[in-house]
């Protein structure tokens, strides 16, 4: 390397050959981690050919789980975006005595164990507590039901709109409401007019992340759903018990599907990423 | 409409923002609320505007009291320091914005609105712009969108925080020009908050000078520059120069030497002067004598930095161009024009009533207002 290329480079710009190993390196990590097994996965769904992988998707059982996982979704998505929106509103907007600790509370379901998320629910509802045997007086079966499945998914991805929102709101500050307001609109008025169109691609960003992870979730809703086949099995477990029944070609056809959602949820990600960066 | 601010004080939490203020301003007046950062200028437009709540004290909008008002009755058109405008909406919706939000038995209809909205984007100059969006457009054209849409309302004073305060030297200056314009012909009563001195005594019939949350003075341009009703006031408004002076015999003495000027108040005291309001004096006669420590061009005259008296205190003066003093070690100056504020027991006693009567008139024998033109500063 001559003394005039030294002269041209910045301070901060490695040599054309570390930056070739540097990025070989990221290649080979993401390939092995993330491409092989992306490969396998459709490779194994479709082993049998395209009919078999049909087959497998509109077996009952595997209907009816697809069935629960969209239910699920559609019921914990829309109530965890009215929390995160009212969070971050509140967390952004406002001074009130115990912001850091909301916002320590809304981070809760990111650092305990999904399992443990799952337990809690078993403690609460169980036979052996207070709320389950009332709640089951009046023929209210919350473990082992719908109910508990929705719950364990609401509680695991509350903390995605709120924290995609929280950053976006901070920075927009309040004078774009307060003139709102100054030019007499209500209250309702100005977050549908000014508040929302200012939020939504955070809002559009969180709600895809959270419906991702809403329909993946297994450790919480494996512990209170009771794997009820055909009746309380979401997706992801029905892969499970399909996985321990030997039956690889079935479990992959509908692991293709949530990998499908992943990909599908990844691309939109991207897209509305550049259309924020403008 | 009159606007009548009474005994109003503000806190956030332990600090006070404003103190009992009280301030009256008449129908189509603009008034500039100045004063520094933290002073609680931008705290009072607030407060006007019913963003804020007064802890204490009431607000009213003619004879009707308007503290227990919402924002949206006030019916106040507030222009934002950094314009607030909607950014996913155009100029005309930007502009239509408080009209077609109107419950429908007192919105206009459409064409309507989107006349009157024309109107007064052609009324700022913007006529041709009313597609683009906020982004699309410069920080001077941005600022007369957020004026526009105030005045879309139609409302009943118009408030503007810092309205100049994000642009470029030049860009404020023509903005200056055009928002007194818009002034003369529509007449709306008008406060603007400044931390630019030239900029509230170039725009505003009457300037409040505010400080630490209390207002110090209030008066017209001439009245707040010439007759300064505190220490505070000379050294925020123009330019200028202080010495810690005693009065005795009728004459003002600076460390022990007689400086020429007269006066019948005795005791200690502050001589505030400006640097352009000065005369060179012949050596030998009651003057002050002071070494020159700095000399720096401006643009019209030439500003000495002088080290006065035995204290070596640092004033500063300003001399025409071509005047041989400017090369000398020494100058012997008086100032021409000049306030005397006493200071001792009257002033600790009773901070909060510097008030007008705590003021030494300038000298009489003043002579002209002005020897050389001031400085652009």
């Amino acid at each position: 390397m001559t003394d005039h290329a030294i002269m041209l480079r910045s301070a901060l710009t490695e040599t054309p050959t570390v930056q070739r190993w540097l990025i070989a390196v990221a290649l080979l990590f993401l390939a092995f981690f993330l491409f092989l097994p992306l490969f396998a996965v459709f490779s194994e769904a479709f082993r049998n050919g395209v009919g078999a992988w049909w087959e497998a998707i509109i077996e009952p059982d595997a209907l009816a789980a697809i069935r629960l996982t969209l239910l699920v979704a559609a019921i914990s998505v829309p109530l965890n975006m009215v929390f995160g929106i009212a969070a971050a509103w509140a967390i952004a907007k406002f001074e009130f005595r115990g912001k850091a600790f909301l916002i320590t509370l809304i981070d809760l379901p990111f650092s305990v164990s999904p399992v443990i998320s799952g337990l809690v629910y078993v403690l609460l509802f169980g036979s052996g507590s207070l709320l389950g045997p009332w709640l089951k007086s009046y023929g209210i079966e919350i473990l082992f039901a719908v109910p508990g499945i929705v719950l364990a998914t609401i509680f695991v991805t509350f903390p995605f709109v709120a924290r995609e929102l929280i950053p976006v709101m901070q920075d927009q500050g309040t004078s774009d409401e307060e003139a709102a307001l100054s030019l007499g609109a209500s209250g309702w008025q100005t977050f549908r007019h000014v508040t929302l169109p200012n939020i939504r691609w955070g809002l559009l960003y969180g709600v895809l992340l959270c419906n991702a992870r809403a329909m993946g979730e297994f450790g919480a809703v494996s512990v209170v759903s009771g794997h009820i086949r055909g009746l309380t099995d979401t997706m992801p477990l029905h892969i499970e018990i399909l996985y321990n029944e030997y039956n690889f070609a079935a479990a992959f056809a509908v692991a293709s599907l949530l990998v499908g959602l992943a990909l599908v949820t990844l691309v939109l990600k991207t897209a509305i990423e550049l259309r924020f960066a403008d | 409409m009159d606007l009548g601010i009474q005994n109003v004080s503000k806190a956030f939490g332990a600090t006070a923002a404003l103190r009992d203020v009280s301030l009256s301003i008449e129908t189509g007046e603009l008034v500039a609320l100045l004063g520094p950062s933290g002073s609680g200028k931008t705290t009072l437009l607030r407060l006007i505007a019913g963003l804020e709540t007064p802890s204490a004290g009431a607000v009213f909008f003619g004879d009707e009291e308007a503290s227990r008002r919402s924002v949206q009755e006030r019916q106040v058109g507030f222009v934002f320091q950094h314009y607030a405008l909607f950014r996913h909406m155009t100029v005309l919706e930007n502009v239509a914005f408080g009209l077609t939000i109107r419950p429908r038995h007192s919105r206009p209809s459409k064409q309507e609105i989107e006349r009157r909205a024309l109107d007064l984007i052609s009324l700022v100059q913007l006529s041709g712009l009313e597609g683009r969006y906020p982004q699309q457009l410069s920080g001077g054209q941005r600022q007369r969108v957020a004026l526009a849409r105030a005045m879309a309302i139609e409302p009943k004073v118009l408030l503007l925080d810092e309205p100049f305060g994000a642009l470029d030297a030049q860009v404020r200056k023509d903005l200056r020009h055009w928002l007194l314009e818009i002034h003369e012909r529509t007449h709306y009563t008008t406060l603007f908050v400044t931390h630019d001195q030239e900029e509230a005594l170039e725009l505003a019939n009457r300037v409040v000078v505010m400080n630490e949350g209390q207002i110090v003075q209030i008066g017209t341009p001439d009245e707040v520059y010439d007759h300064p009703a505190v220490p505070f006031v000379h050294r925020f408004i123009g330019e200028s120069s202080e010495l810690p002076v005693r009065v005795e015999n009728g004459q003002i003495w600076f460390d022990d030497c007689p400086t020429g000027l007269a006066s019948d108040r005795a005791g200690s005291g502050l001589l505030f002067f400006r640097p352009h309001q000065v005369e060179i004096a012949p050596e030998g006669s009651r003057c002050l004598a002071a070494r020159v420590i700095g000399s720096r061009r401006l643009a019209g005259t030439r500003r000495l930095e002088l080290s006065v008296g035995q204290s070596n205190r640092h004033v500063e003066i300003d001399v025409p161009l071509e005047h041989p003093v400017a090369q000398k070690q020494v100058v012997f100056f008086r100032p021409k024009v000049w306030t005397l504020f006493p200071t001792g027991d009257k002033e600790q006693a009773r901070p909060e009533t510097v008030g007008a009567k705590l003021v030494f008139p300038r000298s009489a024998a003043g002579g002209t207002l002005r020897h050389y033109e001031p400085s652009v500063s």
